[in-house]
């Protein structure tokens, strides 16, 4: 898997779903390969779910998943003959996501009695190392944040780089057959084999950009993965599900998902820039892209991500029937927030801010609050109360001082004690530690690989 | 709907949707029918920063606007105003956050 000397035609990627573990049919894969796979990409992360997988170093999705899904994609490897590259592994991409899935990895390989080299690259960072940047001046906010300073980047539990292209590269040119990167761009993953073997930049990332959610850039975005082909003009690009299809509209619309900006994206390297790209039709399932541009960076940049404990959270869960309590739902839930203050004070000696609380009604206002466009009084309401604090005990003891009000809080005109509907029994659920993202923010760099250190299989070799 | 009022957009689109654009954006997409209810959402007169500062709560100055004749598309996007699964989040994924979009009617600003 070195690479060629002349760049080939095309390179061919096989992207069975949009993340590691979210489960695709084993057909999906059959019919990748059967179309000439070059590559299999995933990835295994996002910051999407919230800061809890990356500040507790631990992942959204379970072993027994990425097991199911990690099984086919090595067997295919092995069967084929073609590199399989993961990113972003163990949800948030830190050096324990790592080890996760190349611990799930070599097991399988085992079981299997496959011979395959498995390349780690850790992407985890020593907020020493980062705070000498800081102060040299080389790292930047990224809009909406402001300055950094050093305090911030000590108090995160965990701190990723989110690397390009150039460490997955350099992996699969020593030679290894499975690539697991910690925290990478999305589009890294996929695009780390096209710019190898020689493919230009702009249809590659574009390309990359567009497979990398899986299903999401056909007509039926819960159908099996997609498949990309690259070369010298553009890419084409097509679902590996028969029954879907892959439409000038559903291609172009995918630039739009989870992006500020539908026209460029930032990757380490440079930006993609696609407002000139065009979409056409080949036939009624194959849509080719033309046009796309990358523009290389004056300055390579890292981008950062950490996450660090806000505090410890609690809650408990009951619920409303009670006509007359509902047609009240605002004043009753302001009462409770009232009585609970002043009973926290009068137990716990303790103000806002050395605990929070915040009260959702469910079925009333609960999502969007102020915001909602619409009124009239619930037919139920669920009462969700969540406490913070800067240690769990104090959480949990706010959330009991909270369980006769959440169990028999009249409102203010009723001469009767209800008795509300918890949902379980204990009522308190303790959540454990509460994370919250802190660094949104680049590094400059001279080296594209500089920050990731790669863990290369025993024997591989140039 | 009935007949005494106007439709929403959430009615005359395809679909109105939002989610996280990375931990600290929000991005909303109206995806019209046609090119008769394109010109509808991408007429400033009905549709500018300034409503969806008002209808979220945020600085115009932050709102960023994205009109996409091409796939009939206006999307918008604007920093996330509360930290992402925060004490105060109540949406983790932003996705239920179209929904005052989608509740507009073209013709009554």
């Amino acid at each position: 898997m070195t690479s060629t000397a002349h760049p080939p035609d095309e390179v061919r990627i096989l992207v069975p779903s949009g993340m590691l573990g979210g489960g695709f049919p084993a057909e999906t894969v059959e019919r990748g390969l059967a179309l000439g796979a070059d590559v299999i990409a995933v990835d295994g992360g996002s910051t999407d779910s919230g800061p809890h997988y990356l500040g507790s170093a631990t992942a959204k999705t379970s072993a027994a998943a990425v097991a199911r899904d990690l099984r086919l994609l090595l067997r295919a490897s092995a069967t084929a003959g073609i590199p399989l590259v993961i990113g972003s592994c163990g949800t948030g991409g830190t050096d324990a996501g790592v080890d996760w899935v190349a611990g799930i990895v070599d097991g399988l390989l085992a079981e299997e009695g496959l011979a395959l080299s498995v390349a780690r690259i850790y992407s985890e960072q020593d907020a020493a190392d980062l705070v000498a940047e800081l102060d040299a001046g080389r790292i930047h906010p990224l809009p909406p944040q402001g300055p950094l300073d050093a305090a911030t980047l000590e108090s995160c539990t965990h701190i990723v780089g989110m690397m390009g292209a150039e460490p997955i590269m350099a992996a699969l040119e020593a030679g290894a057959d499975v690539v697991l990167a910690g925290r990478a761009t999305d589009t890294a993953v996929i695009a780390a084999l096209p710019l190898m073997r020689g493919m230009p930049a702009g249809p590659t990332w574009h390309a990359a950009k567009i497979v990398e959610c899986g299903g999401q850039c056909t007509t039926d975005p819960r159908s099996g993965g997609v498949f990309a082909t690259v070369d010298a003009g553009g890419f084409t690009i097509e679902p590996l599900d028969p029954a879907a299809s892959c439409t000038p509209t559903s291609v172009a619309a995918h630039m739009l998902y989870e992006t500020v900006d539908p026209f460029q994206m930032r990757e380490p390297a440079g930006t993609l820039q696609v407002r000139e790209a065009t979409y056409r039709a080949l036939d009624e399932r194959r849509v080719r892209v033309e046009g796309s541009r990358f523009e290389p960076a004056d300055q390579h940049t890292i981008k950062l991500e950490g996450a660090r404990i806000a505090g410890y959270a609690t809650m408990s869960f009951s619920a409303i029937r009670d006509p007359h309590i509902l047609e009240n739902i605002a004043d009753w839930a302001a009462l409770l927030k009232q009585v609970l203050a002043a009973r926290v004070r009068q137990t716990l000696d303790l103000v806002p801010p050395a605990y929070e609380i915040d009260l959702r009604l469910y079925g009333h206002d609960a999502i969007l609050e102020a915001l909602d466009p619409a009124t009239g009084p619930p037919r139920e309401v669920g009462v969700m109360l969540l406490v913070h604090a800067p240690d769990q005990a104090t959480a949990t003891a706010v959330a009991k001082i909270a369980n006769p009000l959440m169990l028999h809080l009249p409102t203010r005109d009723m001469a009767y004690l209800p008795s509300l509907a918890f949902a379980y029994s204990p009522a308190e659920t303790e959540r454990g530690a509460s994370y919250e993202f802190v660094l949104h923010h680049v590094v400059d760099v001279d080296d594209p690989s500089a920050l990731f250190r790669i863990r290369l299989p025993e024997g591989a070799s140039r | 709907m009935s007949a005494d009022r106007r439709p929403t957009l959430g009615e005359l689109a395809l679909e109105v949707r939002s989610k996280n654009a990375g931990p600290f954006w929000v991005t909303m997409e109206l995806f019209m029918r046609d090119a008769e209810g394109y010109a509808l959402v991408a007429d400033e007169e009905f549709l500018d920063e300034e409503v969806v500062a008002r209808l979220y709560g945020l600085d115009p100055a932050d709102v960023l606007f994205f009109r996409i004749p091409e796939l009939n598309v206006v999307k918008v996007s604007f920093p996330r105003p509360v930290a992402q699964a925060s004490l105060r989040d109540r949406d983790v994924h932003a996705g239920q956050h179209h929904v005052p979009l989608a509740a507009l009617v073209p013709g009554s600003r």
